[in-house]
């Protein structure tokens, strides 16, 4: 109850323009975390923050817009088989831990240092996390695609099979994604930092997507969906925790709300039309535009702290302009790359409904269209996409 | 985009879409009310909670139906009919 006054100082005056705004950038946050199952959250807090929202309250409104959110995704990509939910909610256990003691941290900081010091926190996370991830991701989806085996299932890596290797007695769950028994012990670090990080900057995702696929050994459309079961149960502890200091802008979690769920379950039938390389290469390069955004500010903030000499207006001025530009710019270029990757799909998709003589009709060479053919086979096989 | 197949759903689609128009014309014509009492903390917690699922559930059903009646759908759901 004491941050009442504080709490309700941190709310900003929205206006028709600043609506919009959210809305669209909720829509993009929800087409690109929908595709690639970490809550686009690295897209939301931005975009709140460039309005001047604080960054806590961005972070805190976001969490709470997300965890009704990543239900409902998680609900519609159950459909199509890509869930564990046993792994989600064993990983959301320990998420959930991660996030109060985050939260904590994030208290702390801004009882100490106020906002600034809160927004040089959230940002600087950014930036580390965005950098490390987002070059490891690229790097990965470079050498899929170099390799050629695009369409060829994703190959466990080392570390991932050395953790399915190990057995300690009294520990081992079969997880289906991973089609195979693993210790639950190396599962606590994993979740405790996705649920720190989910705190801090409000995309646990990074963190969780990644180790699911890299040390854990799950295929990366099972792992960015099964992610949604993850940032539903922290969220939701998250939003309470933060609730309790009336830290939540409602007004900006449902606006951003209502463009999420459009693009969410955009993006969510998009990932049954692309590559799995597709995702880690849509996630990557977010991932580095944003981290670009988020630096440009980390000098303000620096400035208003005093940790660096006074900035002149013109350059918090020129700072503000490019980082939000820059974001902008991923913002859009993440839109176009999910929603060319569907058009195309469906256009492949469209000429195999018609007649065989049709075919010839549609803008597509044989290959291509082979092609799409032979992954919707694999789909058909294995999920239930096409069941119902 | 899509050609379509079988029914759509376009009467629940318009029944959510107008409760989920009302929903957000009462959040954004009365900002102050709700700022006031959703940043009260304690036991007011429950309110952004529960709003958050309630438009969740509501604006979540009128998509769902606008994306089906709009024939974008999951790759390979069905054959020719």
């Amino acid at each position: 109850m004491h941050d009442i006054v504080n709490a309700a100082a941190n709310f900003i005056n929205l206006d028709i323009v600043n609506i919009t705004y959210l809305f669209l950038v909720g829509f993009v946050g929800g087409l690109v975390s929908g595709f690639i199952g970490s809550g686009g959250a690295f897209v939301l807090t931005p975009g709140m923050m460039s309005l001047g929202v604080p960054g806590l309250v961005a972070v805190v409104s976001n969490m709470c817009h997300k965890f009704p959110k990543a239900l409902v995704g998680a609900i519609k990509r159950a459909k199509y088989g890509q869930v564990d939910v046993k792994l989600g909610i064993v990983l959301g256990i320990s998420a959930e831990a991660g996030v109060l003691y985050g939260a904590h941290i994030q208290e702390n900081i801004k009882k100490a240092f106020g906002d600034a010091g809160s927004n040089l926190y959230v940002s600087a996370a950014f930036v580390v996390i965005l950098a490390v991830v987002g070059t490891f991701v690229l790097r990965d989806a470079w050498k899929t695609y170099k390799s050629g085996s695009t369409h060829e299932e994703e190959k466990v890596t080392k570390i991932a099979k050395w953790v399915q290797s190990i057995n300690i007695p009294g520990t081992m769950v079969y997880f289906k994604s991973l089609n195979a028994r693993i210790s639950v012990l190396f599962t606590i670090p994993l979740g405790f930092a996705t649920g720190m990080l989910a705190a801090t900057i409000a995309v646990g995702g990074f963190i969780g997507v990644p180790s699911m696929i890299y040390v854990l050994g799950a295929p990366s459309l099972m792992a960015s969906a099964t992610e949604l079961v993850i940032a539903f149960v922290m969220g939701l502890g998250g939003s309470f925790k933060y609730a309790m200091h009336g830290l939540v802008d409602i007004r900006l979690a449902m606006i951003i709300l209502g463009g999420s769920l459009f693009g969410i379950q955009l993006g969510a039938i998009g990932t049954t039309y692309v590559k799995p390389f597709m995702i880690k290469v849509v996630m990557g390069v977010i991932m580095v535009i944003v981290l670009f955004s988020r630096a440009l500010m980390v000098p303000v903030y620096m400035s208003q702290l005093g940790l660096i000499g006074q900035l002149g207006d013109t350059a918090v001025k020129a700072l503000k302009s490019t980082s939000f530009a820059i974001m902008i710019f991923a913002l859009a270029l993440g839109a176009f790359i999910v929603l060319k990757a569907m058009w195309q799909g469906r256009r492949a998709e469209n000429c195999l409904h018609r007649k065989l003589s049709d075919i010839a009709k549609c803008n597509y060479g044989q290959s291509i269209v082979m092609g799409r053919y032979k992954k919707m086979l694999v789909a058909i096989d294995g999920s239930e996409s096409s069941m119902h | 985009m899509g050609s379509g197949y079988g029914k759509k759903p376009v009467g629940k689609m318009v029944i959510m879409g107008i409760v989920s128009i009302a929903l957000y014309t009462a959040l954004l014509l009365n900002q102050e009310t709700f700022n006031n009492y959703f940043g009260r903390g304690g036991l007011y917690t429950i309110l952004p909670i529960a709003t958050a699922f309630i438009f969740s559930f509501i604006h979540g059903s009128f998509i769902g139906n606008f994306w089906t009646v709009l024939g974008v759908e999951a790759a390979k759901k069905k054959e020719v009919e």
